[in-house]
């Protein structure tokens, strides 16, 4: 101890009060894929799941809890991996590559383990739930067929709700299918996942596009969910968007409309306009179709960029230069013609409040010449089909007024979710509102009430098979993130259809497997066991477990061996032990290696499995989540 | 034990001392020690201490003897000079090496059976020649290794797990120590890191022969509640002779407010201080006399005192009273080591 800390200790001390692990949100938040996931999907299960080669298992564990595993497992956005504790953990004292400080802190390939259960799985046919042949006599309509109907649509059926989907394309998919380029999710995958949905019986009426609400509501549903996402791409109007209006597309509908195969062909120098997914599609896609030269030009540095790290990768390595802090001027127009634009070079000034570059125009003018612009600077949601006098609130931005709870509008028994609810997020989000709309559908037409929420199913057991032995496979592996093999740029870049991400095979999945840290299976410390011997905290890898005496958790943070510097990571915190003092664990980088609870003589730390499923409208649809959590 | 080998991931933010090092790269193998024995602790409170002294491994030999104490070497310091050597001669051996190189840092690692039985005269004889050393003693009353019969040091009446009483009287080794001439002598708890850190750095900085007699309860063999040498008995009777303890390194200045009369600064040889803070009545650590009598009386009441006992600012090293050369062997030239046959032969003559 050093003199500052004896003087540190002399002042008056505060109290942390002990964690209440009955809270199944506190473990919960410890494993950090599941907790950031909108669907709550237990990802170390799935992943052991792999590991032993069940893959049915681990693909129906997925489909209960996202319904889409096949698709998700290609092209979702993972908010599960930014959150991963391996991303957190250094590997060796190399540097990473990108970046010096993370030292080859890289989290679990998580997506593309969904894709090993979704592509290795046998037949399943005979896990899905039963649909009643017997209805229940309520009818429900669905508008719009993407990812939030039809997870209501999977959430209802085993209920026997009579459901009419409403489609404006001739095929479902919604988003999915339309925005989506196949050669990042094949149309035989779509096909798959969607089919088994509607295969459950629905009404689906494609080409059949909701022109009024009003009409519907006339129809006698007794609930109506609207799903129909944000189908609208934001224009440009700039100098010359008129002149050359042949030549310049909205992303959105221009890659709808590649993917329904009425454009098959683009000018020779292209330009994307947008930092987004959607833009990094275009600029694919693009290629795809014959463009020589494709150029992505983004308004902001390329560091703020809102496309996932993995597409500016992949349209980066297909050649496609991307031009940050270029903002769009004008279209240069000849002879009627679009012959290039021009942008204003921006140059960074500092940040603002939210920690967002402040940007300012630098008078440089940039052109480039170009065939074609594509335009992906964002969407919204639309909605000129409800009427205004039906009694629908509609908030200042002239979009209507949704629950966050409850995702019912202003009009009882109309139901939102998806983007159609509260603007654009991705899929994952979309099947998460579709659970709990079911949810609030299912009580609202059984008359219950819709703010009594069901509550999760969790349960915690024991992980111990002997003294040095523990159910999962516990030690720790020091391997760096597998990579992805892909198909061959040439083959790639000639053929539109191409999936162009070949996904791990079963020998590179039994290595990222080993990677997973098991964050489920929690520490658990009871606290009138311990004889306070010091043996877990001398034991543990990452000095995450302290003993020390108590004080408020700021001071505390900043006492412990290591200090607990990441606010978003929990402090497991004890009741008193026999010399007064109390046992602080920092779960920030905590390898759940079980060493703590094997060198505890008294058994004072366990090692349990902490299951946690979140409820849906249909327990037939948590079968393989029933047996999860045992 | 465990099967698994601590995992080589550490906390990003893990401290890094002047050589650029972190705990862990003081760190040895993996204990197969029963979980909970008190000589893992003890372990890392030495790994702590060379880690922040900022000690380079290369510079510090590890030796010990043979038992359960004995194997801890092992399990730190896996960059250092080790000998593990025969039962109760971690003294000769470590007399040999630094006779042969007093630029070292040694620690001696031994027990309670290693010292107080069969290595007792090796012992006497390490502390009487005022060896440069840190003795350390994992006391634990047993013999874990053999299943936990009563050694020398465990106290009489004290029952095994089976409840039957020890006969005998027990050796108290800081006791022996002091009477035997040691400059340094302390004891201390492996369930109380926070004094024995200290105590270890202090001992390592000291030049002369200092001794730690380390309580360490055998969590298999005698941690039941009415044996005296466990987690629950040395809690509730440790009488710490100065509660609090602080090692300042050389290079550090004391600037915490010390109160007057209630704190004692002891100088070690580096310049580093070992300060020392009292709490009710404690003993003035230069008086040999009084320590042996603080230790007594309290052992007659059954309370165990801790902390620094003795301490002896001004001893000399077996180097000073031998007055060796300055240089360890390896750094002296072979011809000054061996003046040659013609030399010897000079010598022989004069004694004919």
């Amino acid at each position: 101890m050093q003199a500052s800390e004896i003087a540190a200790r002399s002042r008056r001390r505060g109290r942390t009060p002990p964690t209440d692990i009955s809270d199944p949100q506190y473990f919960h938040k410890v494993v950090d894929c599941q907790w950031a996931c909108p669907t709550h999907t237990p990802v170390p299960e799935y992943i052991r799941l792999i590991a032993q080669g069940r893959y049915s298992a681990a693909y129906m564990l997925n489909w209960e809890s996202n319904v889409f595993p096949g698709i998700l497992g290609r092209v979702c956005d993972r908010p599960c991996e930014p959150a991963c504790r391996r991303g957190r953990i250094q590997v060796g004292d190399e540097g990473n590559a990108k970046d010096p400080s993370k030292k080859n802190a890289e989290p679990v390939a998580i997506c593309r383990l969904k894709r090993v259960a979704a592509d290795y799985k046998g037949e399943i046919d005979s896990f899905l739930p039963e649909i009643p042949t017997q209805k229940n006599g309520k009818r429900v309509a669905l508008i719009g067929g993407g990812p939030a109907s039809l997870a209501v649509a999977r959430d209802l059926m085993p209920l026997g709700y009579d459901i009419t989907l409403f489609e404006r394309d001739p095929v479902p998919g919604g988003l999915m299918r339309t925005n989506i380029p196949s050669f990042r999710l094949p149309a035989s995958v779509l096909d798959e996942e969607v089919g088994r949905i509607l295969d459950f019986g629905v009404e689906a009426r494609f080409g059949a596009e909701i022109r009024s609400l009003k009409k519907l509501l006339g129809e006698g549903y007794d609930a109506i969910f609207v799903g129909t996402g944000a189908p609208k791409g934001k224009d440009l109007e700039l100098p010359g968007r008129k002149e050359a209006a042949a030549n310049i597309h909205i992303g959105i509908d221009w890659l709808t409309s590649v993917a329904f195969g009425h454009v098959e062909k683009i000018g020779r120098r292209v330009v994307v306009i947008g930092g987004g997914n959607t833009a990094m599609d275009c600029c694919r896609t693009a290629l795809r179709l014959g463009a020589e030269s494709v150029t992505v030009t983004v308004r902001s540095p390329r560091k703020v960029m809102k496309a996932s790290d993995w597409e500016i990768k992949d349209a980066l390595h297909e050649g496609i230069p991307i031009l940050d802090n270029h903002a769009p001027k004008s279209f240069v127009v000849k002879d009627g013609k679009l012959v290039g634009m021009t942008f204003e070079k921006m140059v960074q000034t500092g940040v603002d409040a939210k920690g967002r570059p402040k940007l300012e125009a630098s008078g440089e003018i940039v052109t480039i010449d170009c065939d074609d612009v594509l335009m992906a600077i964002g969407q919204e949601n639309a909605f000129p089909w409800i009427e205004r006098d039906i009694g629908m609130t509609f908030n200042e931005w002239g979009q209507p007024a949704v629950d966050r709870r409850t995702f019912m509008s202003s009009i009882p028994g109309v139901f939102f979710g998806g983007d159609a609810a509260w603007g654009p997020e991705n899929i994952i989000w979309a099947v998460s509102h579709g659970h709990q709309a079911a949810i609030s559908i299912d009580a609202y037409c059984h008359g219950r009430s819709l703010v009594d929420r069901p509550k999760p199913g969790h349960t915690l057991v024991s992980q111990k098979m002997g003294i040095h032995e523990w159910s999962y496979s516990n030690n720790y592996d020091p391997q760096k993130r597998q990579a992805v093999p892909h198909a061959t740029l040439e083959a790639s870049l000639k053929n539109l259809k191409l999936e162009v991400e070949l996904g791990f095979d079963d020998r590179i999945a039994a290595r990222e497997v080993e990677r997973c840290l098991n964050c489920d299976v929690q520490t658990v410390f009871t606290d009138n066991l311990c004889i306070e011997c010091d043996a877990c905290m001398d034991i543990c890898p990452v000095d995450c477990i302290n003993f020390t005496e108590n004080d408020d958790e700021a001071d505390l943070r900043q006492e412990l061996r290591v200090p607990a510097l990441n606010m978003s990571q929990s402090l497991y915190v004890s009741g008193p032990l026999k010399t007064g003092r109390i046992m602080a664990k920092d779960e920030d980088v905590c390898l759940h290696c079980g060493l703590c609870a094997e060198r505890c003589p008294t058994g004072a730390w366990d090692m349990q499995k902490f299951a946690y499923a979140e409820a849906q409208a249909a327990s037939a649809c948590l079968s393989h989540h029933n047996a999860y959590l045992g | 034990m465990s099967y698994i080998a601590k995992p080589s991931a550490h906390h990003p933010a893990l401290p890094r001392n002047a050589l650029g090092l972190t705990r862990r790269d003081y760190e040895g193998s993996m204990s197969t020690l029963c979980a909970g024995c008190g000589h893992d602790s003890i372990t890392a409170a030495i790994i702590e201490a060379c880690y922040e002294m900022d000690l380079p491994a290369h510079r510090i030999a590890k030796i010990s003897g043979i038992g359960c104490s004995s194997k801890a070497p092992t399990y730190f310091l896996s960059r250092s000079h080790g000998f593990n050597s025969v039962h109760g001669r971690m003294p000769s051996v470590t007399t040999g090496a630094n006779m042969a190189n007093r630029d070292l840092v040694y620690i001696g690692v031994s027990g309670d059976g290693d010292t107080a039985s069969i290595g007792l005269g090796q012992f006497c004889h390490a502390v009487r020649r005022k060896l440069n050393m840190t003795y350390i003693v994992m006391n634990n009353g047993c013999y874990g290794l053999t299943k936990g019969q009563f050694s020398a040091t465990n106290d009489k009446n004290s029952p095994s797990k089976k409840g039957e009483a020890n006969p005998f009287d027990a050796i108290d080794l800081c006791q022996m120590a002091i009477q035997l001439g040691a400059g340094f002598v302390a004891r201390s708890f492996s369930g109380d890191k926070r004094q024995l850190l200290p105590l270890i750095q202090a001992a390592i900085s000291y030049k002369g022969f200092a001794f730690i007699d380390v309580i360490s309860p055998c969590v298999t063999f005698n941690n039941h509640p009415a044996s005296t040498k466990s987690y629950e008995y040395v809690r509730m009777h440790n009488m710490a002779s100065e509660n609090k303890l602080d090692y300042v390194e050389p290079k550090e200045e004391i600037t915490t407010d010390y109160d007057e009369g209630t704190s004692t600064s002891v100088e070690l040889h580096d310049g580093s201080h070992l300060m020392l803070f009292k709490v009710g009545e404690g003993h003035d650590p230069r008086d040999s006399d009084a320590a042996i009598h603080t230790i007594r009386t309290n052992a007659a009441k059954g309370t165990i005192v801790t902390g620094l006992l003795y301490v002896n600012e001004n001893q000399q090293d077996l180097h000073d009273v031998l007055g060796t050369d300055e240089r360890p062997l390896n750094g002296i030239a072979m011809s000054e080591l061996c003046p040659g046959s013609k030399a010897l032969e000079a010598i022989n003559a004069r004694l004919r």
